[in-house]
């Protein structure tokens, strides 16, 4: 029998950048906020001995305990799925901070045609530039609508950049300078320049000189130590939410925070939901945490899961293309090139999001009427920090064991930087979420199923963003470049990228849609779903900017809904009855 | 000083302290010679860190037999051999290195989902056997033994490096049969340990004297890039190591 505990104003699941956000915005309003993360307690303190490869990059120290939950996969619909046993193509966050404790920190903004993405292909290229099996929708909101969110998550971070030629003009500027150069990035803005593209230094949550926030939170300095992605930062450099948001909340003492509180399900009548139960993961007591307005801000997956597992929302039917939860799920297509070059360069010194970029071939940016793909990708050439264990790369034909491969990659090491993409991706009516009917978690409960294939529209668009990427590389005159190959299905067991979107989508007819564009529930009103999981597709950039700004707009929209109640967008239905 | 203050101290603050009273030059005589099994008739010893003190890192805590470790051993300095560019995975430690982590949580999967039912999959959905990594490296340790004696009527650690190679590529190439889990499946599993075990950080029990970091001019566990970083020059650092950060 689980212990029922007295009804706070808002419970969030997940504590993370989207748990913090709400945490914060709220609890400084006055409200009542519980933050229940499965994880455990974690602050900069913990990252004192964070320069540790083998740790935190090889044995993933800080993501999702898989013995506990996965989830399963398959290509198609007619396969058995079978579970995710390690980790491989991405990786799940945890603890306090989730993803945003070990993210590199780019800090992008959507572009305008990413939320009308459909209604401006159609217009521009006609109805048919896409087969109908790809799901496009417009995401219900329109960029100059979300564009003061993303400059609140921009200056709640201390994001540091510098303006891109391609992009409409900021109304505000980036709180804090672009990063220091480096001469391989240098590099690469004169070859991108000879080029005629349009490079930039990139926009970076590494931040390049001492901020306070507009909540009274002080960043540091970057200090290039080349240990950011999937490390923890031990000066409190690099924007979390464990030095931002969630200090601001526990400062009001309006916040409570419980680690080790894994939920397993939101309770509900099926038109309210009035809170959630959880399990301590230490001691397995059950509790029931009422609360007036569940948020669910915890990963794309968990998302998902949780809505399908307590039976909430419309599950999605990629036979009938009906329902909404567990739709639209995307990945992102990594397309790269890596560049062998004469010379050593400091490649052991850098930070996450450390990067010259351009988005020539982003967007809507470049005329695809005579190429078999939309959109494109952001092509970036980052200095990360190479690490020792994880970087062994030489030109291909070198032996992967043995004499030669021990040469070569050593020789290589310090001469070798890769041009990468995040490459938009499209929905399509096969890749989708659902539960597992055969596999379970270490409470009893379904897996995630997960039914994903590269679509055509995705190999297209890897091999022209490939070919765009070799290009480059050439022009900086690398001495040898190899353009990587896409593999025929997506492949679990290699690692790719963590951008995982879709399952919980936003958009403005509840017929297609699960939310609205506040992230409130069509069909639950008291439900907010907070994450990349509202994503109607995956653009060509990192996510979490717009998880940022998503997270600011909802915090709005629940300050709303304590005072209107009811749905705060108005339907716009395709179906004539409804 | 008395022995019971003494016993209070942490190991490393006596070393420290002593080593302060001796003028930085207390070595290996003093605190015991070094401690380090030498299978391979090899004249060096292998090395033990920068202190020179006693390495009770090696010492086996998964493997019961010295002949499965000695196979293990000889397939690591295979994969990462002693060449003009410095040590091998043997001087490096990296056997030790994989040993402890057979006797640990990577060994024994512990973060790893485990539960069944398993069903060998397509090529697409990765690892799908019930076996625990430790078994596996038992299994495939075992195998190679095997396979030597079938092929060339020796054991594996007294075949020529070449008849090694034609071993191990076999397992490489999923030519040998192994139950629950294929010979590739293992000889991936083994070729990333022993790259593991040479550049993790010392701290391991591999990368001995960070020399493998030293090989790549890769600096180890800096603080702070902050003044170099735009650096037009290659700059080559003495590396650190985390032992470096400890207070």
């Amino acid at each position: 029998m689980a212990k029922k505990l007295n009804k706070v104003d808002v419970v969030t699941v997940g504590v993370g950048w989207a748990g913090g956000i709400i945490a914060s915005e709220l609890t400084k309003a006055g409200l009542k906020v519980v933050g229940l993360e499965r994880g455990e307690e974690r602050t900069t303190e913990d990252f004192q001995m964070v320069h540790d490869e083998y740790r935190y990059a090889i044995r993933y120290e800080l993501m999702q305990d898989l013995s506990k939950e996965t989830i399963t996969f398959r290509n198609s619909l007619n396969e058995q799925a079978l579970p995710m046993r390690q980790y491989g193509a991405f990786l799940i966050g945890t603890g306090v901070g989730g993803a945003g404790a070990h993210w590199n920190g780019d800090t992008w903004f959507f572009s305008p045609y990413d939320f009308e993405i459909k209604s401006m292909t159609d217009k521009k290229y006609g109805k048919n530039k896409l087969p109908k099996e790809y799901t496009l929708q417009d995401w219900g909101i329109t960029y100059d609508e979300l564009a003061p969110y993303y400059h609140q998550f921009e200056k709640m971070a201390g994001t540091s950049g510098e303006l891109n030629p391609l992009r409409p003009e900021r109304t505000e500027e980036y709180p804090t300078p672009p990063m220091k150069s480096t001469p391989i990035l240098d590099r690469y803005m004169e070859a991108a320049k000879k080029l005629k593209l349009h490079p930039f230094r990139q926009p970076s949550a590494n931040i390049s000189e001492v901020y306070k926030n507009p909540d009274g939170q002080t960043l540091n300095q970057c200090q290039y130590c080349g240990f950011c992605e999937k490390f923890g930062c031990e000066y409190g450099a690099k924007s979390s939410p464990n030095v931002t948001v969630i200090p601001t909340a526990l400062k009001t003492g309006n916040f409570e925070l419980r680690t080790h509180a894994n939920v397993t399900g939101i309770i509900h009548d099926g038109n309210k939901a009035t809170g959630v139960r959880y399990v301590d993961v230490q001691t397995g007591e059950e509790f029931d945490q009422l609360a007036d307005v569940v948020v669910l801000t915890s990963y794309t997956l968990n998302n998902t899961r949780l809505l399908l597992q307590s039976e909430l929302g419309r599950p999605y039917n990629p036979e009938t293309g009906t329902g909404v939860i567990g739709k639209n799920y995307c990945y992102q297509i990594t397309a790269v090139a890596t560049g062998f070059f004469k010379e050593r360069f400091n490649a052991a010194m850098g930070a996450g999001s450390l990067g010259t970029t351009l988005d020539d071939y982003n967007n809507d940016n470049f005329d695809h009427s005579d190429l078999d793909f939309i959109h494109g990708g952001s092509i970036t050439m980052k200095q990360l920090g190479k690490r020792p264990i994880n970087e062994n790369g030489a030109p291909s034909g070198t032996p992967r064991w043995g004499k030669e491969f021990k040469a070569e990659s050593i020789k290589w090491f310090n001469r070798s930087i890769p041009v990468t993409s995040q490459g938009a991706s499209m929905p399509h009516r096969n890749n989708y979420l659902s539960l597992d009917p055969t596999y379970k978690d270490a409470y009893g409960n379904p897996l995630l199923r997960m039914t994903y294939d590269f679509t055509k529209q995705d190999q297209a668009l890897y091999k022209y963003i490939t070919a765009r990427c070799a290009e480059i590389l050439t022009e900086m005159g690398a001495e040898v470049v190899e353009p990587k190959e896409l593999t025929e299905h997506f492949d679990i067991v290699p690692a790719q990228n963590d951008h995982i979107t879709g399952g919980v989508i936003m958009g403005a007819d509840p017929e297609t849609s699960a939310l609205n564009n506040y992230l409130q529930m069509w069909d639950v009103d008291n439900v907010f779903v907070i994450g990349a999981s509202a994503f109607a597709h995956n653009g060509g950039y990192n996510p979490t900017g717009t998880v940022g700004a998503l997270a600011y707009r909802a915090a709005e929209g629940i300050l709303k809904y304590r005072e209107q109640k009811g749905q705060l967008v108005k339907r716009e239905s395709s179906n004539k009855l409804a | 000083m008395d022995e019971k203050s003494k016993s209070n101290m942490s190991r490393r603050k006596f070393i420290r302290n002593s080593s302060y009273a001796a003028g930085g030059l207390i070595g290996g005589g003093i605190l015991g010679s070094i401690i380090g099994t030498n299978y391979f008739g090899e004249t060096e010893q292998p090395s033990t860190g920068s202190s020179k003190e006693s390495n009770f890192n090696r010492a086996l805590m998964y493997f019961t037999r010295q002949s499965d470790f000695q196979i293990l051993s000889a397939a690591t300095e295979r994969i990462y051999p002693k060449d003009e560019n410095g040590a091998g995975a043997i001087q490096l430690g990296v056997p030790y290195f994989i040993d402890h982590e057979l006797a640990g949580a990577y060994g024994h999967n512990e973060r790893e989902y485990m539960k069944g039912p398993f069903f060998s999959g397509t090529d697409y959905q990765g690892y799908q056997t019930p076996l625990k990594r430790h078994d596996v490296f038992m299994a495939g340790i075992r195998a190679m033994e095997q396979e030597s004696k079938s092929n060339y009527d020796a054991s594996f650690i007294d075949l020529e490096g070449e008849q090694q190679d034609e071993i191990l590529k076999k397992f490489e190439n999923d030519e040998v049969k192994l139950k629950h889990v294929s010979s590739a499946y293992f000889f991936e599993m083994l070729r990333t340990a022993t790259i593991s075990g040479a550049y993790a950080d010392p701290l391991y029990g591999g990368n001995a004297d960070m020399e493998a970091w030293k090989m790549k001019n890769f600096p180890g566990s800096q603080m702070t890039y902050l003044n170099k970083i735009g650096s037009e020059k290659f700059i080559e650092m003495k590396p650190k190591s985390l032992r470096d950060h400890l207070s």
